[in-house]
């Protein structure tokens, strides 16, 4: 089992080196630091200067791999690779446009997104798992077309429609929770509810008629005939045959996102104003500010190869076949 | 030789049973009937087989007597009575304590009827929990364990006690066989229903498995309902006989009055097709046509248009199931003994025995195909799989060469690497002497033009995408035989009729052709560029008997008309013994023993030999039994000395520690064993 | 001298492409496929959700012919001068909605805005809601009047779909009933009942909606603004109208950019094997391992500065926004291609084996022509689904995109701009919601006909029915 993580974990280190090297030349190859400056400053204040002050603050002012200038080992350290891209290894990622060192930004922000994106995926899941039974027990029936025919419904509407129309209506008519913010400690639920309910919503059309798919490619198989043939109950042969056998299929789908639940999610976090990664992300896509887009992509693609090998244990678990090869 | 049972009182009467497909789609739905009228009984202690070809019904009729069909499949009429209680107006829950206990199932693919995830000893433990908690009894968990462990003893698992814990995927397919029958036993039901249990398996491993059914129904005293299309296993198994055509019942009769005198010309006509029912140098007697669609069931005699005894009244009024005897019947306006009595046609022109040619066509020399075995972080070769280890083999113009083996012996591998399909890894090949190099771009297309192969799969062998034409056409493009399309559409209709087809078939598509047709069109394309080598791998394993009969006539007429000459890889010995002149039979990658057909078939030399010969279950009985333990091991470890030795019932000690070599007998046979010499 | 000139927009270019590409791919493919085909026609909800594809698909078509209207020379003037505006057929056939914008905000069917101003009156200033300019200007002084028209006009329009519909069923029906020799009454049964080989009955339900819901439309439309106006005094219908384009060229254009990659790298991946099966393995590993939204964030950013700092590469505003528009489906295309290359490596993996393959193979046919002749045609299917199942989820994320940022220029018109300016009214009492309403119900529509479609075209195409 060791041997087989430690492998895994071999596997993901050229991943990791093709990621900082995609995201280093679409953040350094495709436009000059120059341009950036440019970009940043603005049309009235570009000046030389300017530029070059833009860039020294930022470290920009160097080579892009190879520093001919510097000496011995400086050379290939003292560039903008080694400063912004393999750094990053070791999780130094930085300052922000504003001065704040990114690294212990993300760390203070990850709680609050957490808090929205646990509770809605685990919701989500066993809302949708539950539902896609009971679609699957009783298929080709009403209730099961009907059921579908709402999930296709569901998924046809934007993940902007749910928000807007939860806040409006939960929030600003009903007055049910407050329609934005985020509390300290136990306090925090007032400001959970609605987010974690529209989450939830918003993604049970497409989860229920996948899990619901899965279930019905088991229910045609052979093993279920010979489990009805022994004369077991039709909920036994759901729970105990069918149920088991899906997981397979449905861990693939589900293990890979539970790293990505620290980044949070773009939408709800900046409509509802909670401090998380999600709206860093957002607010720093809207001021540009390419230091931390650069971090927060190299730190998704890290959680989510966390979450592939995760998947990878998951499997060993539920599948004999994996476990014992 | 099964025994007659004793009581008389049915156990299962199924009268007038009949099942429909509910078709949906634009309009109105509607019904297309898929087994009509369907009536037979089943004693105590009783075995019914039930024999037909694919498609005729007799699967669905098994599930419809356990109430387990398919949603789209309907029972539209009839009475099902078990144990004297009509099972089709059983509430669904009552129908369910019968489920296992009353009546048991068996199916046909072991591989997939196992729950890939659990246990084998909770999957069978489970039926038992059930069984008990209907009957209020009170199981704990060791008493469960001891009984699984019983189970799996009595159906021949070693080892039982840790057995159970594995998972199926560590059986292999005979023993998930007999995983499935303890799981059918372990309630200890009347009646077994056996839905084609051994056709996924090998013919060793079929004998292991129809000895065991046999011998768990003497003991136990059960009723079977035996589902099959091998009149082989009727042979062996069955006490009475159906035979169903295009979802009707056609003739019931016991099985000694089946076996001597068969009364509907449906089942003359299945042992007329039956390769090891001719003498050789016989012409089998092919069914004409095929069966009539469901959808377009004709409403007078089914069999009318393929019968030769067709009248008049055959195709205006159906035929009723007529009494024969007690229980017997039969659905035939002329029943009787065949006219003329003669099973068999004479062929005009006898075998096509060329003498051996001075030259043989192709040598093969030492062939090996070894496949690496990855593992680890920078795939290291840590092994190889030895799927062909040193075969060598001669083929002669116009003769036919039989390569017999149990699946995974290695003889498709064979096939691929001598077509360049698949990288040899050793071993030469010469052509009419010339040693055939396998870089050599250009001589390996020359080859292609002189050797072609027919495949197993006439449903996977044509592209579903391209018309019957462009299919003839490619080999001819890529050979250069023809020019241009226009060029070799002339050539392409020949070959059509040359396979019994019509030209018209050019322009249309595989899918509107049935599985014979399918394979007269794949022979024809590897005849397209007039090879004077055919390899044929497998090419009427996926048939039905009777459309067997016919690829095969097709294949001796081709082979006295175009001298052709055939490896011919199969696993069945009826069609070795049909059609070819020579065989070799292999065994994990290597040659056991090979000669001619009449040297080898009548007097087996090797063991493994023997023992394939007296598994195949056949109609008319009479070799002494030879029965193997286990299955063929895998052939990335081949077991020490002699590969054969852990399942030889003759091993030496000798045969532990060193490979036998090929060495030659008299008659021309060469064997591999330590014992035959 | 022409009146116009014509004026090719990169996405106009590749959206008739696309749409040339699709009608050949259905005639390439009308043999090989035929069995599909034939099952996707027989399907009502297909053919119904196929007719309202179609009707955006023409007003996405007529929004992707632009040209630059010449202006009326100036006195004195002999060179001709063409204005700086790009327009479409669409923009000349609605021109009444796009010329006639009020102030800002007023509500559907409203005469009069829907902010308080200071009225001047003979009585002197007066705070109230001052009259439009165009919504409802033909009642004058009587606008009480206005319920009254409105209903008189959807009476009309109703009867007058009605009427058109019969037309049309009736001779659709003459038409069958000639083409089989059977009587109309019979005709008509079997179209009613679905028993036609093509679901003629989806057709004539989707066009009895499609001339419910938009012949009164097109009535009121002259004189009042039937969805409302926006912030602007813009009318929210020709906003709607003009959002679907950009929907489509994100729907369709990213599926040209996608195809050809995910097609040649996966079936290479798949059949050849080896070191090229393992780097395009690294490649979509790596691709798919940055999350979606960030990438496309990231690549977006990226594109913003380049477009930013290259002002002299573009001579309209239209073309600006028209190549980032082009530049987001490239974007969204390469970040994309990944899934679909690996469900035809895993298909070509698996074909390749198939006896049919190996038939050729034995002939020595040359690996170009096995792919083209025998593995393409049996992927299609794949791809065909790929494409249509596609489609919904990009018009569904050009909205998020462009919510976050990172959409489509912020002057272009789309339902994420659209949201995005509607959202901020949210607030206000009592609310301006019908912005958001338009947006969201065509959306709707769209997604939800694009997605019902795609399922009918999955199920056609399951091979296993074949």
């Amino acid at each position: 089992m060791l041997a087989y993580i430690f492998r895994r974990l071999l596997y993901a280190v050229p991943i990791l080196i093709g990621v900082n090297l995609l995201t280093f030349a679409l953040f350094f190859v495709v436009n000059t630091p120059d341009d950036m400056a440019r970009m940043q400053l603005g049309v009235k204040h570009v000046t030389p200067e300017a530029i070059q002050k833009w860039k020294a603050e930022r470290g920009y002012d160097r080579p892009l791999f190879w520093n001919p200038e510097a000496a011995g080992l400086a050379r290939a350290t003292d560039t903008i690779f080694f400063d912004k891209s393999v750094r990053m290894f070791v999780g130094d990622f930085g300052r922000a446009e504003d001065g704040r060192d990114i690294a212990r930004e993300i760390r203070t922000r990850m709680g609050p997104s957490l808090a929205i994106a646990l509770p809605t995926f685990l919701l989500g899941l066993c809302v949708s798992i539950s539902l896609a039974l009971i679609l699957a027990f009783f298929r080709a029936s009403a209730l099961d077309f009907w059921g579908v025919v709402s999930c296709v419904a569901l998924m046809s509407i934007s993940g902007l429609f749910y928000i807007i129309g939860g806040q409006y209506l939960v929030a600003k008519v009903w007055k049910l929770v407050p329609i934005s913010g985020f509390g300290e400690g136990l306090d925090a639920w007032r400001f959970l509810v609605l987010p974690v309910l529209i989450g939830v919503v918003a993604g049970l059309g497409s989860s229920t008629r996948w899990y619901r798919t899965l279930f019905l490619e088991e229910v045609n198989k052979d093993y279920v005939r010979t489990a009805r043939a022994k004369g077991l109950p039709e909920t036994r042969v759901f729970f105990r045959h069918i149920l088991k056998n899906a997981m397979i299929p449905i861990l693939t789908g589900v293990v890979v996102v539970i790293p990505l639940l620290f980044m949070g999610s773009l939408l709800t976090e900046s409509f509802f104003g909670i401090p998380g990664l999600g709206s860093y992300t957002i607010d720093a896509i809207n001021a540009q500010d390419f230091a931390v887009v650069r971090s927060m992509v190299f730190i998704g693609s890290v959680l989510y190869i966390v979450g592939l090998m995760l998947t990878d244990i998951s499997y060993t678990l539920v599948d004999p076949r994996i476990r014992f090869e | 030789m099964p025994s007659t049972p004793v009581s008389t009182e049915a156990l299962l009467a199924v009268r007038g049973l009949s099942l429909a497909i509910q078709k949906t789609g634009p309009g109105r739905p509607r019904q297309v009937p898929a087994v009509t009228d369907l009536g037979f009984a089943i004693k105590p202690g009783e075995t019914l087989a039930l024999v037909g070809e694919s498609g005729c019904g007799k699967s669905l009729s098994a599930l419809a007597l356990m109430r387990l069909l398919p949603p789209a499949i309907r029972i539209t009429a009839g009475q099902v009575r078990f144990q004297g209680r009509e099972l089709l107006d059983l509430p669904e829950a009552a129908m369910r304590e019968l489920r296992g206990r009353g009546m048991a199932m068996i199916f046909q693919e072991p591989a997939t009827s196992l729950n890939p995830v659990l246990t084998v000893g909770a999957q069978i433990g489970e039926v038992l929990l059930r069984h008990a908690a209907l009957e209020g009894r009170n199981l704990d968990g060791r008493a469960v364990r001891e009984r699984v462990e019983a189970l799996l003893r009595q159906v021949g698992i070693a080892d039982p006690a840790r057995r159970l814990d594995e998972y199926p995927f560590q059986f292999s397919g005979g023993m998930k066989q007999r995983v499935m029958i303890a799981i059918a036993l372990a309630a200890e039901p009347q009646l077994l229903i056996a839905d084609e249990p051994t056709t996924a398996l090998d013919v060793t491993v079929q004998a292991q498995i129809l000895d065991l059914l046999a011998k768990l129904q003497a003991e136990r005293g059960m009723a079977m309902l035996l589902i099959t299309h091998d009149l082989g296993i009727v042979a062996r198994m069955a006490h009475r006989v159906g035979v169903m055509y295009a979802g009707q019942l056609v003739e019931l009769a016991s099985r000694e009055a089946f076996f001597q005198a068969p009364a509907h010309p449906y089942s003359q006509a299945l042992f007329a097709a039956l390769p090891e029912a001719v003498a050789r140098g016989q012409r089998l007697k092919a069914l004409a046509g095929q069966v009539p669609a469901l959808a377009a069931m004709p409403a007078a005699c089914r069999f009318a248009a393929r019968c030769e005894r067709r009248q008049p009244v055959c195709e205006t009024e159906a035929p009723g199931l007529m009494p024969v005897g007690d229980e017997g019947g039969v659905r035939c306006h002329f029943p009787g003994p065949r006219p003329g009595s003669a099973a068999v046609e004479i062929l005009p022109v006898p075998l096509p025995a060329l003498p051996v040619a001075a030259r043989p066509l192709l040598e093969i020399e030492a062939l090996k195909v070894h496949f690496p075995i990855r593992k680890g972080f920078l795939q290291r070769v840590c092994g190889h799989v030895r799927a062909v280890d040193g075969v060598s083999l001669e083929l002669s113009p116009g003769r036919t060469l039989a390569l017999v083996g149990e699946s995974g012996c290695g003889k498709t591998t064979v096939a691929k690497a001598l077509m360049q399909l698949l990288p040899r890894s050793g071993g030469e090949v010469r052509w009419q002497g010339t040693l055939i190099e396998a870089k050599d771009k250009r001589q390996i297309q020359a080859l292609r033009r002189k050797m072609q192969m027919v495949f197993q799969d006439p449903f996977a062998s044509l592209n579903p995408r391209m018309r019957v034409g462009d299919i003839l056409l490619e080999g001819m493009l890529a050979l250069g035989v023809a020019a241009s399309a226009e060029a070799g559409r002339p050539a392409c209709v020949a070959l059509l009729e040359q396979v019994g087809m019509k030209a018209e078939a050019l322009e249309r598509y595989p899918h509107e052709f049935s599985g014979g047709q399918r394979q007269r069109i794949a022979i024809a394309r590897a005849l397209a560029v007039a090879p004077q080598l055919l390899l044929c791998d497998e090419p009427t394993s996926a048939l039905d008997v009777s459309v067997q009969a016919q690829i095969l006539n097709l294949l001796r007429d081709l082979q006295a008309e175009l001298k052709v000459a055939y490896l011919f890889i199969t696993h069945n010995f009826a069609v070795v013994e049909y059609l070819a002149q020579e065989v070799a039979v292999m065994y994990l990658g290597r040659v056991v023993e090979q000669g001619p057909v009449e040297q080898v078939l009548t007097a087996p030399a090797h063991p493994y030999t023997e023992a394939l010969l007296s598994a195949v279950p056949r109609i008319s009985g009479g070799r002494p039994i030879l029965r193997l333990q286990g299955e063929t091991p895998s052939p990335a470890h081949p077991p020490e000395g002699c590969h054969f030795h852990p399942r030889c019932p003759k091993a030496l000690e000798q045969c532990r520690n060193a490979y036998p070599p090929l060495r030659p007998l008299p008659g021309g046979v060469q064997v591999a064993c330590h014992l035959a010499c | 001298m022409m009146s116009f000139q014509p004026v090719l927009l990169w996405t106009d270019v590749l959206l008739w492409l696309l749409l040339g590409c699709g009608v050949g791919l259905g005639i390439v493919s009308a043999h090989t496929l035929r069995q599909a085909w034939s099952r996707l026609g027989k399907n009502t909800v297909a053919m119904a959700t196929a007719t309202l594809l179609s009707a955006f698909l023409l007003v996405g078509l007529l929004d992707s012919l632009h040209y630059r209207e010449r202006l009326p020379p100036a006195p004195g003037e002999v060179r001709v001068v063409y204005g700086v505006e790009v327009r479409s057929v669409l923009d000349g056939l609605l021109r009444q909605l796009r010329e006639q914008s009020e102030k800002t905000y007023s509500a559907p069917f409203a005469t009069r805005l829907y902010a308080k101003e200071t009225l001047e009156t003979p009585a002197g200033p007066v705070q109230g809601y001052p009259r439009l300019k165009y919504g409802g200007a033909h009642l004058g002084e009587h606008e009480a009047k206005r319920d009254k028209d409105v209903l008189q006009r959807a009476f009309a329009s109703g009867v007058l779909a009605f009427l058109l519909w019969l037309g049309l069923a009736a001779g659709l029906t003459a038409l069958l009933a000639r083409r089989q020799g059977a009587s109309h009454h019979e005709t008509w049964q079997a179209i009613w009942q679905g028993e036609t080989a093509f679901a003629w009955r989806g057709v004539l339900l989707a066009l009895g909606g499609l001339l419910l819901v938009f012949l009164p439309m097109a009535l009121w439309a002259g004189d009042y603004h039937v969805l409302g106006t926006d912030k602007v005094g813009q009318d929210v219908f020709y906003q709607v109208l003009k959002s679907i384009r950009t929907a489509l060229v994100i729907g369709l254009v990213t599926t040209l950019v996608m195809l050809p990659l995910a097609v040649v790298l996966g079936i290479v991946a798949g059949y050849f094997r080896g070191w090229a099966d393992d780097l395009i393995q690294y490649v979509y590993t790596v691709l798919n391992s940055i999350p979606g939204v960030l990438l496309i964030a990231a690549a977006v950013l990226m594109m913003q500065v380049l477009i930013d700092t290259h002002p002299q590469w573009f001579a309209t505003a239209a073309e600006r926004a028209d190549l980032r528009l082009l530049a987001l489906c490239v974007i969204l295309g390469m970040t994309s291609w990944t899934g679909l290359a690996r469900l035809l490596r895993g298909e070509s993996l698996k074909l390749r084996e198939l006896e049919y393959i190996q038939a050729a193979r034995a002939f020595g046919v040359s690996s170009a022509r096995i792919i083209g002749r025998h593995l393409l045609p049996n992927l299609m299917h794949i791809v065909v689904i790929a494409l249509v199942m596609d489609f919904s989820s990009l018009v569904l994320a050009e909205a998020v995109l462009s919510y976050v940022g990172i959409g489509v220029d912020p002057s272009m018109i789309s339902f994420g701009t659209m949201i995005n300016n509607a959202r901020m009214e949210l607030g206000r009492e009592p609310v301006v919601w019908w912005s958001l309403a338009a947006a969201f119900v065509f959306m709707f529509v769209l997604v939800l006909s694009a997605n019902l479609f795609a399922d009918a075209v999955r199920d056609a195409f399951d091979p296993r029915l074949d």
